[in-house]
């Protein structure tokens, strides 16, 4: 697996094929691409049409595409889903915009019941290529239901496959895979990240869409998160080495299917792993990879597996969120006690 | 809003004596020739027989469940035989007659019952009529179907007024459903995008245990009304009433005119499934009515007026008996499917999750045969 340090563009920044762009242009740029290469790619949501989505990520797709691929459809998630899984019995792909994390709900039967269950339930005699996009997570400010992690459910579930980008370039290539995919995915875009500048390489390709992989090689400690969480690393990572601890951070990218090989090869090399996730802890995806890697790297683990992650309440309101959301400090505070062992 | 009254061709005595409402869906009929109505009667027969066999299969623990369909044969094969080939059909669970109209092999009702599989015919076979799968979640099937419409609309399959070409979506759902938020969300996406939809509800009266008047103080067809879907409430025990009136949505769907909504009023005279009593909550008399109406005496009775005789009943009786012959022998048969399947077809492309489980399962199953051997 390739070494990269996103929020280093000198990297690749010489190359003319590579720009700056924030991570919501990548996703913009990313189903465009997808809309044009094949006429059976639609976007379904709300408000995605003419206003270009809240958070703008479809911006000008309706007007480009048309009326009929960038559908503003009624306000009824179960209905947007329900309605993508006819279409892909159809043969069509559909990309569904989920408005805010917190409003996925009135959709979860279609999803779970159904979009994950029906190729199982066909016995493989037709796919369910249907991408759905969820924008997720805090640090944004918001009213309750607007900044939540719902990601686990999802990965619990067998038929989805899950998926959150951390950086612009994984989200425009991403994108792409996850629509040429045959099987659902769940799609969660880091809010936060939607504004922030990284480079996106339009010559590269892709990494495969479930590896996980090491974005800055340390020594002495392995953190991992994905989405917004993954940036909160890297400060942690920053910090950690003015007070003489290496950090190596692994961006997760698939939360389902799990890539557990560079997890286990770096465990294997530092002996010591903190997991970190805005999602609630209990039952959450960072417990599934401790008690993992506990049985694959159980003697080489030199301290237990530490979990940073959102307290087990409801997402508070917003003036509690950074209290809430675990910072590079409450990352620090596991890695020094992990060191401690 | 003024109450439509309910389309009906044949009395419940089995005379031809068209209500008022049913006059404008009249001309429907002429497209019927004698053999279609002695199909008409054979499918009815046949899948009320394959029910009760069905249903006896079950009580011999060759199943682990039946949905019986009996009573219910007039809205099924008339709306179905309203289908052209290029339509496709999405059932609920007890449109057993539907997919025996459109050509599946009935046995994969009894594996999905016996617990051999999730459903699993194919409906992009063109044995399969079209026919989509089982759908057990009340109403959920209801935005598929529109979503499937809303396909065909992009495949300029609809309104070319090339009849050849065009083609509608028909879903089946229950009274029950129609207390279900996707099927409210099905009547609006369909109205917004108008779609060629048309929804056939079998109100059978009830839902489980519940009465219709529990899920509505309305007429159920008056429902997608307020959705700017058109209805009409027909007596789902007249096979001819099912075809005419669903044969004229169907058209009107099509070709570009959107989606419709029949009420279909029928009744489930067995239970809702073998694990149900229905006695703990039904009023014998009022089966008793609904027995009194029942679609293929009713419409027995019309065939005869029409000069029918023995030897077809009797012909008919014949295939039913040996239609259900080959249905148990067929069951009696069915082995379990292989254990690794349950990991072959929860994703479309290899996942390392499935691949990982079923060769643990297939290392930890025969290390049982080497501790016999």
């Amino acid at each position: 697996m390739t070494t990269v340090n996103p929020s280093n563009p000198t990297t690749a920044a010489a190359a003319p094929e590579v720009q700056e762009l924030p991570m919501a242009k990548a996703l913009n740029l990313g189903l465009a691409k997808a809309l044009a290469d094949d006429p059976k790619v639609l976007l379904m949501g709300e408000d995605i049409g003419r206003l270009g989505g809240v958070f703008r990520v479809t911006e000008g797709l309706q007007a480009q595409f048309g009326a009929d691929r960038v559908v503003d459809t009624p306000l009824a998630e179960s209905g947007i889903i329900g309605t993508a899984i006819g279409l892909a019995m159809r043969g069509y792909r559909p990309v569904c915009e989920i408005q805010f994390d917190g409003f996925i709900w009135p959709g979860f039967d279609q999803i779970t019941s159904q979009l994950a269950k029906l190729t199982n339930r066909g016995g493989g005699a037709f796919s369910m290529p249907v991408v759905i996009r969820v924008p997720y997570g805090g640090h944004i400010g918001a009213v309750e239901h607007h900044q939540e992690s719902p990601e686990a459910y999802f990965a619990h579930t067998a038929g989805l496959r899950v998926v959150s980008p951390s950086t612009p370039n994984d989200a425009y290539w991403m994108m792409q895979e996850a629509i040429r995919s045959n099987d659902p995915v769940m799609f969660f875009e880091p809010k936060s990240r939607y504004w922030p500048k990284g480079p996106v390489d339009f010559t590269g390709s892709a990494a495969p869409l479930h590896a996980s992989r090491v974005v800055r090689v340390g020594t002495d400690v392995t953190v991992l998160a994905h989405g917004a969480m993954v940036s909160v690393l890297m400060q942690a990572a920053e910090i950690a080495d003015a007070e003489g601890i290496s950090l190596e951070v692994i961006d997760l990218r698939s939360i389902s299917p799990i890539d557990y090989g560079p997890i286990v090869d770096s465990v294997t090399k530092t002996g010591r792993l903190v997991v970190a996730q805005e999602a609630s802890g209990f039952v959450s995806v960072g417990s599934e990879i401790a008690a993992t890697v506990a049985e694959r790297a159980f003697y080489s683990l030199q301290a237990p597996v530490l979990r940073v992650a959102g307290f087990d309440t409801p997402f508070p309101p917003a003036k509690l969120e950074t209290v809430f959301l675990p910072d590079a400090d409450r990352v620090m505070e596991a890695v020094d006690r992990v060191m401690a062992y | 809003m003024t109450e439509t009254p309910t389309v009906q061709f044949l009395s419940v005595e089995g005379e031809f004596a068209p209500t008022e409402s049913a006059e404008e869906y009249r001309s429907y009929l002429d497209r019927l020739s004698e053999t279609d109505l002695q199909e008409f009667y054979r499918k009815m027969v046949v899948v009320r027989r394959f029910d009760g066999e069905a249903t006896n299969l079950q009580r011999q623990g060759q199943m682990a469940l039946w949905v019986p369909s009996h009573g219910q044969e007039g809205a099924q094969v008339g709306s179905a035989y309203a289908a052209r080939p290029h339509d496709h059909l999405f059932p609920s669970y007890r449109e057993h007659a539907v997919g025996l109209v459109r050509g599946i092999d009935m046995l994969a009702i009894v594996e999905l019952l016996r617990g051999n599989t999730h459903g699993g015919w194919d409906p992009a076979d063109p044995t399969n009529g079209n026919f989509h799968g089982y759908c057990l979640v009340i109403g959920s099937h209801s935005l598929h179907a529109t979503g499937y419409a809303m396909g065909l609309q992009r495949d300029g399959l609809v309104g070319t007024g090339d009849p050849e070409v065009d083609a509608a979506v028909l879903c089946y759902f229950g009274d029950g459903a129609t207390s279900q938020g996707d099927v409210s969300e099905a009547f609006v996406f369909s109205a917004s995008s108008q779609t060629p939809n048309v929804f056939f509800l079998q109100n059978n009266q009830w839902a489980i245990s519940v009465p219709v008047s529990v899920q509505s103080r309305v007429p159920l067809y008056l429902r997608s009304r307020g959705f700017g879907v058109p209805s009409v409430q027909i007596d789902g025990n007249d096979v001819l009433a099912s075809y005419a009136v669903t044969a004229k949505a169907l058209d009107d769907a099509r070709g570009g005119g959107g989606p419709q909504f029949i009420e279909a009023l029928t009744y489930r005279i067995g239970a809702h499934t073998t694990s149900d009593d229905p006695t703990k909550y039904r009023e014998n008399a009022e089966q008793e009515f609904w027995v009194k109406r029942d679609p293929i005496v009713r419409f027995e009775k019309y065939l005869r007026s029409l000069g029918e005789g023995d030897a077809f009943f009797d012909g008919v009786k014949a295939e039913a008996d040996d239609f259900a012959a080959d249905i148990r022998a067929r069951t009696l048969v069915l082995e379990a499917p292989p254990i690794g399947t349950m990991f072959d077809h929860v994703y479309s492309e290899p996942h390392p999750v499935m691949t990982e489980q079923k060769l643990w399962l297939e290392r930890y199953e025969s290390s049982f045969q080497e501790e016999q051997a």
